[in-house]
């Protein structure tokens, strides 16, 4: 327990420190996780912690985070995707492979080695990369398109190479490790202690890993089945998740929904991953893999961005762990041995990485700056590679003294691509930007719209804003409301729109508008001052409840405020005065003119107001509001009800007359 | 320096293929007061007292806009019948606009030869003008020939729209420098692009 308390401690602290700073000085979260990491390293080597176990642990961090691109993933945006997925990511891990395999049978390796190490470092890092575009907002740009079909394509492609390590393996050290046996497996014994569930035989059977943190070997419900039932086993498993995923996750929801337990949603959100995680290992698929199928399956869902926001903590803490732990597994006195060539090696790896990247780019018509974000952000060896370093040396294709100096150089790769994204963000980005700043096309809805509530008022404002073709994104807390809703075809999502998380799921970063329709007033006022600190270059429109309502929302920072019954009631005494026989423009003009000059009378009020004292006992305020329209007392009409409207209506005329001034036709 | 305040008006701004960049121009010129009138008052309801005080700060107020069945569009209308009012602008008492001038800026859709006799027009177009002509002559205001735009709906196929917005340009900016020569545009019926009226240039 004290040792779990002082290691939670440790890493906590290392991420909450480094991590400001180095955000602070526009280095992004990685570079400060992957710093705090190496701060630690001494400590960890002190205490002789297991790093990479740990590693291991958080690996799952990736599988999340697959899960969360999945959910931003319609399968019809996937289906679009697949010509890049296969034509660019097939070609960048067959060519990269290729060329650090000849790279490599140059600097005198056998060709089996040289093409292991290939393999191994064709592989660029998903948890840097993904982390890296989404905070800096280029997830949707088409470079960050293009490294996401690399990557999903790398992602794939770990499964055969899993398969093919073992046939390459030299004799001479598969003699030397003797009968398969964990202790002899140096890395990867390590990386399967803890959490894993065993090494077990690596020769020829079926067993395969991904690496993200996936069981490997004893756990399996294919191991020994013939190969065609294996096929059907592991397709009945994606079967399973895609229809499970698409017909009973609703139900499921709305009755988990129903209790209004947020700790329960967060179960049931972490339970949905580790068990398709957990399915996808008994078959032998990378649970990666699964579950960002199984997000592409959710991607429709109203309860989407429920669980990106439930999810999103975890994989933002594991994935932290990792890169720390990336940080802290940089062997110094290795790298202080050999640190000249290491970097060379290291430099010399991007540089080829890039250039294959930058002319697959050219090929497949990436332009601008997007190439070079193509090129700079994938020229890393990736977390893959750890795995399957250990993975090689576990099955004798790599001597070991070798896979550790290749480890140094996968960790140290994965150290300067924050430099590289920083190099693409100060140097190239800014030349392509001025050429290509083009005037926005007005005809298209500009920006995007949340409307927090879809009751009686938000509905109103999602028809109207529907009705001419912009797509609000609606957040609700009801379910059945929503069900409703999704019937029409509408963008709707479950969740307590007045939590920050479940904001930024439904993209606030991205969005113009927020139209605040919830029904408590707390709430409005709340969540109104927490857009005006936290998102103040978004335009809030907001419901008020009534008139000291508006007062807190002016003072919490809002400037277009809304009464909820205002508008109505205007129209209700018109349709009124039209009754009481006046004149329907005339009605229309009263109207106006009573809208005008209340909304006069609420600014000058609103500086009287007092939110810590009630209204009775504020006076000043009380003085004015008394000489707003309505609350001034006129003096009662003389004669009988018929006649006081005659009267009123004619006063109404000459008024008209006056204020309308009259023409020259008079 | 002439004190210029420019009134925009044009219900269809978005899709203006002369009108809106001549506004865009208008409000890149220094030292004249600019306002569209359609996003000000998009719900018709004038403040008065704002707009009369407007035009006692001017001595040029110019009206850009399109011609809408021989006048101009609706918003005008409400402007002029709410705020030259009787008192203030015309009438016993109603001298606040004395000497100021009041001048046009429209785009017609049909061709110039449309507004002769023998045109689909039948009538000049100062004829159709002169309902706002009287309207300055009885608010004791100069009424000057209006800067005009014919066939504005083929104006960007044949190339016009850039010559005429820098003819605006430059009008603008003559009333405001008081280079523009209102005495010489007097004896014209309309000013168009290549032939404004303005001293010292050329």
């Amino acid at each position: 327990m004290g040792e779990l308390l002082f290691l939670a401690f440790v890493f906590l602290c290392a991420g909450v420190v480094a991590v400001p700073i180095a955000s602070r000085l526009g280095l992004g979260s990685v570079l400060g996780y992957l710093i705090a990491g190496i701060a630690i390293s001494p400590l960890l080597a002190l205490f002789e912690v297991d790093v990479v176990s740990i590693q291991h642990f958080a690996e799952f961090g990736v599988v999340m985070m697959l899960f969360l691109v999945g959910l931003e993933l319609e399968p019809r945006l996937l289906w679009e995707m697949r010509a890049r997925l296969l034509g660019l990511g097939g070609l960048q891990v067959g060519c990269t492979t290729l060329l650090v395999m000849a790279a490599a049978m140059a600097l005198g390796q056998p060709w089996s080695v040289a093409l292991a190490v290939g393999l191994v470092l064709a592989l660029s890092s998903t948890a840097i990369v993904l982390q890296t575009l989404n905070e800096k907002g280029l997830m949707k740009s088409d470079g960050g398109q293009s490294s996401f079909s690399v990557l999903l394509f790398q992602d794939i492609a770990v499964i055969p190479m899993l398969a093919l390590i073992p046939l390459l393996a030299l004799p001479e050290l598969a003699d030397s490790l003797g009968s398969a046996g964990p202790a002899a497996e140096g890395h990867a014994a390590d990386s399967h202690g803890a959490n894993d569930l065993g090494v077990g035989d690596h020769g020829g059977d079926d067993n395969r890993e991904d690496g993200h943190g996936g069981g490997h070997g004893e756990m399996s419900l294919v191991a020994g089945l013939p190969g065609w039932l294996q096929a059907l086993v592991t397709l009945g498993a994606i079967a399973a998740v895609v229809v499970v995923g698409s017909v009973l996750t609703r139900p499921v929801f709305n009755f988990i929904a129903v209790a209004r337990l947020r700790e329960i949603f967060v179960a049931a959100a972490l339970l949905w991953v580790i068990g398709i995680a957990l399915l996808m290992t008994l078959v032998g698929l990378s649970p990666a893999l699964g579950t960002f199928l199984a997000g592409v399956v959710l991607a429709n869902s109203e309860y989407r961005h429920e669980l990106e926001s439930n999810i999103d903590p975890f994989k933002g803490l594991l994935l932290g762990l990792f890169f720390i732990t990336v940080g802290a597994g940089i062997d110094f006195n290795l790298l202080g041995a050999s640190w000249r060539e290491t970097l060379l090696l290291t430099l010399g790896l991007i540089a080829l990485k890039a250039a294959v990247l930058y002319v697959l780019a050219v090929i497949f018509k990436v332009d601008g700056a997007d190439r070079w974000l193509f090129s700079l952000g994938l020229a890393q060896a990736g977390e893959f590679g750890f795995v399957l370093l250990s993975f090689t040396v576990a099955n004798a294709v790599i001597p070991q003294a070798l896979a550790g100096q290749l480890l140094l150089v996968v960790a140290l790769s994965m150290l300067l691509t924050p430099a590289l994204f920083i190099l693409y963000d100060r140097v190239i980005a800014p030349q392509y930007t001025t050429g290509e700043a083009r005037e926005a096309d007005e005809d298209v809805p500009a920006g995007s719209i949340i409307i927090a509530g879809h009751g009686r008022f938000g509905g109103i404002v999602n028809r109207m804003l529907r009705g001419l073709g912009y797509e609000p994104v609606v957040v609700d807390y009801s379910s059945t409301q929503l069900e409703l809703l999704r019937t029409f075809g509408f963008r709707a999502y479950f969740g307590d729109a007045t939590r920050p998380d479940l904001l930024h799921a439904a993209g606030i970063e991205q969005t113009s508008i927020l139209v605040i329709a919830i029904d408590d007033r707390e709430q409005i006022t709340g969540l109104a001052r927490y857009m005006q600190q936290a998102h103040p270059h978004v335009h809030v429109v907001s419901r008020a409840v009534d008139r000291p309502h508006v007062y807190d929302l002016y003072a919490a920072g809002c400037r277009d405020i809304i009464r909820e019954t205002f508008d109505s009631g205007v129209r209700a005494g018109r349709s009124a005065l039209e009754a009481l026989g006046v004149h329907p423009f005339e009605a229309e003009r009263k109207a106006r003119q009573f809208v005008n000059d209340d909304r006069r009378a609420i600014a000058a009020l609103a500086s009287l107001y007092d939110p810590e004292m009630p209204i009775q006992d504020n006076k000043a305020y009380v003085q004015k509001a008394k000489r707003t329209p309505g609350c001034e007392r006129r003096p009662p009409a003389r004669g009988g009800r018929r006649l006081r409207v005659a009267r009123g209506s004619r006063l109404v005329t000459a008024h008209f007359r006056g204020c309308r001034g009259g023409n020259a036709g008079g | 320096m002439a004190r210029l305040l420019v009134y925009y008006a044009h219900p269809g701004h978005r899709k203006s293929p002369v009108n809106r960049p001549m506004a865009e121009a208008a409000q890149a010129v220094d030292g004249i007061t600019f306002a569209d009138l359609y996003r000000t008052y998009p719900r018709f309801e004038i403040d008065v007292a704002a707009e009369q005080e407007r035009l006692l700060s001017s001595d040029v107020i110019l009206f850009q806009c399109p011609l809408f069945w021989y006048s101009t569009p609706s918003l005008i209308k409400e402007w002029i019948d709410l705020v030259l009012e009787h008192g203030f602008a015309y009438g016993a008492g109603g001298d606040r606009l004395t000497g100021k001038t009041l001048m046009f800026a429209l785009t017609a859709a049909g061709p110039e030869q449309a507004y002769t006799p023998e045109g689909y027009q039948h009538f000049p177009l100062r004829t159709f003008l002169s309902p706002l002509e009287q309207s300055a002559r009885l608010c004791h205001m100069r009424f000057a020939p209006p800067y005009v735009l014919h066939s504005s709906l083929k104006a960007p196929d044949a190339g016009w729209v850039a010559p005429h917005v820098e003819g605006y340009r430059r009008l603008l900016i003559a009333i405001r420098d008081d280079s523009y020569d209102f005495d010489a545009a007097a004896a014209m019926p309309i000013v168009t692009y290549e032939a404004l009226p303005i001293t010292g240039e050329r």
